[in-house]
């Protein structure tokens, strides 16, 4: 008899809560993360330097590879570089908000999901845009000998910026 | 430091790999199609090349990056050489010169005998065979195939058993929480840092934030470039002039050389 009186209550209650359940949903989504946007797209196409969902799942493996190929092979291409993912994702504001910051790109994300990453105990958290390590004119170099040309989009500009008249400033 | 008259002569006999190597033939072969495809305006003449790798590419051994030092040239009381470091990396100071960063320091000589002073810039000297790497128990220490000794701050414990072995006292260790870091020198607390020849220039292709602050400053007392490169401007100042290793009896082979001591 009992069993049963507790069965009703709980119809009775359910039925009772299924009218607020949309709104239940709505506020789940309230609580969904909000991604900061990115600078720039990477091409009209596609936004991230991967599909996003490949970023979105596979991101760590792409930067950890970057890391030791950077690190102890000296390859510095760009596209899978944390340093990039940094100077697109991240506002280079003054007042631009900081890892521990849920407004922070990585943070944001990494927030929500209750996954505790180190990166930024070292590595900069926002872009240094005005650092001269960003720059790669050629020739500044001068002590090994020679000035040099290399194969990279960037500095084709600033090469005919140079032929033009026009001085590199780093 | 010891006294300059304690150094050992000798050990002089690098063995530069002289060969034109195979990597930069094939990359002279790059560059000159590249000048050739790239339409540059009429006039500007691109000389090619040294030692630019595309960015893609692996380090090798073909390259030794090295330095030389003219203590002669190096004038007492500047410290340029100290700032731009400081100032490439983010080293900021907690007033605590006994554990605050420090990748590169002048160090000042004297002969007690006759009085004589020296200064010359002390850093990481990127050993062939460095002992900072023999006795670090993860791995963490490394030498690069080009010769450049770094630290992977990822699998350092911190231990700081590379400072013990250093010889030239060349390896900070990072006591502070940190913010700020510049992109492109990761530092953080816990972990064991040094000189790492400004490897994200090297590989870019440009010299030592050091070397440029000194030639800026017209001193001319540092020379950076590959050893292995029988044409680069500090193989020839090598050939044509006395230089030593600091402590050459531990035959370390050191990348950083110097005049006048």
């Amino acid at each position: 008899m009992r069993i049963t009186v507790i069965k009703l209550w709980c119809t009775v209650l359910a039925l009772g809560l299924l009218p607020g359940m949309p709104a239940l949903l709505n506020a789940d989504d309230s609580l969904l993360p909000v991604i900061p946007e990115a600078q720039h797209r990477v091409s009209e196409a596609q936004g991230c330097v991967e599909p996003v969902e490949k970023m979105r799942k596979d991101h760590m493996e792409y930067i950890l590879h970057q890391r030791d190929e950077t690190m102890y092979e000296g390859i510095r291409t760009r596209q899978h570089s944390l340093v990039e993912c940094i100077n697109c994702h991240v506002s280079d504001a003054p007042d631009a908000a900081r890892y521990g910051s849920t407004e922070h790109f990585c943070s944001s994300c990494h927030k929500y999901a209750s996954v505790q990453i180190d990166c930024f105990q070292c590595h900069a958290d926002r872009p240094v845009k005005t650092s001269r390590h960003n720059s790669l004119a050629p020739g500044t170099m001068r002590l090994h000998g020679k000035s040099v040309v290399e194969k990279d989009d960037l500095l084709n500009d600033k090469l005919q910026a140079t032929a033009a008249g026009g001085t590199v400033h780093e | 430091m010891t006294n300059s008259r304690q150094l050992q002569p000798g050990a002089l006999s690098m063995s530069n790999k002289s060969s034109f190597d195979s990597y930069r033939r094939r990359f002279l072969g790059g560059v000159a199609s590249t000048v050739a495809g790239m339409g540059v305006a009429p006039g500007v003449v691109l000389h090619s090349v040294g030692h630019a790798k595309p960015a893609g590419d692996a380090v090798t051994g073909d390259v030794r990056w090295g330095m030389l030092i003219d203590t002669n040239k190096c004038a007492a009381g500047c410290d340029d050489c100290v700032k731009a470091c400081d100032d490439e990396h983010g080293l900021t100071g907690f007033d605590r010169p006994e554990t605050d960063a420090q990748w590169i320091r002048k160090v000042t000589l004297k002969d007690k005998q006759t009085g004589h002073t020296q200064t010359l810039p002390l850093l990481c000297q990127h050993c062939e065979k460095p002992p900072c790497v023999d006795v670090c128990p993860t791995g963490a220490s490394f030498r690069r195939e080009d010769g450049i000794v770094l630290v992977d701050k990822h699998i350092c414990i911190g231990c700081r058993y590379c400072m013990m072995a250093c010889p030239y006292k060349a390896r900070s260790f990072v006591h502070e929480t940190l913010q700020d870091q510049k992109p492109f020198a990761p530092r953080g607390k816990g972990t064991v840092e040094s000189c790492t020849f400004c490897v994200h220039r090297v590989d870019n292709d440009r010299t030592p934030a050091c070397v440029e602050a000194c030639t800026a400053e017209n001193h001319n007392a540092m020379v950076f470039g590959d050893m292995n490169d029988p044409d680069s401007e500090l193989s020839r100042q090598l050939k044509k002039y006395n230089s030593r290793q600091i402590r050459a009896d531990l035959e370390l082979n050191t990348g950083v050389r110097y005049r006048g001591i």
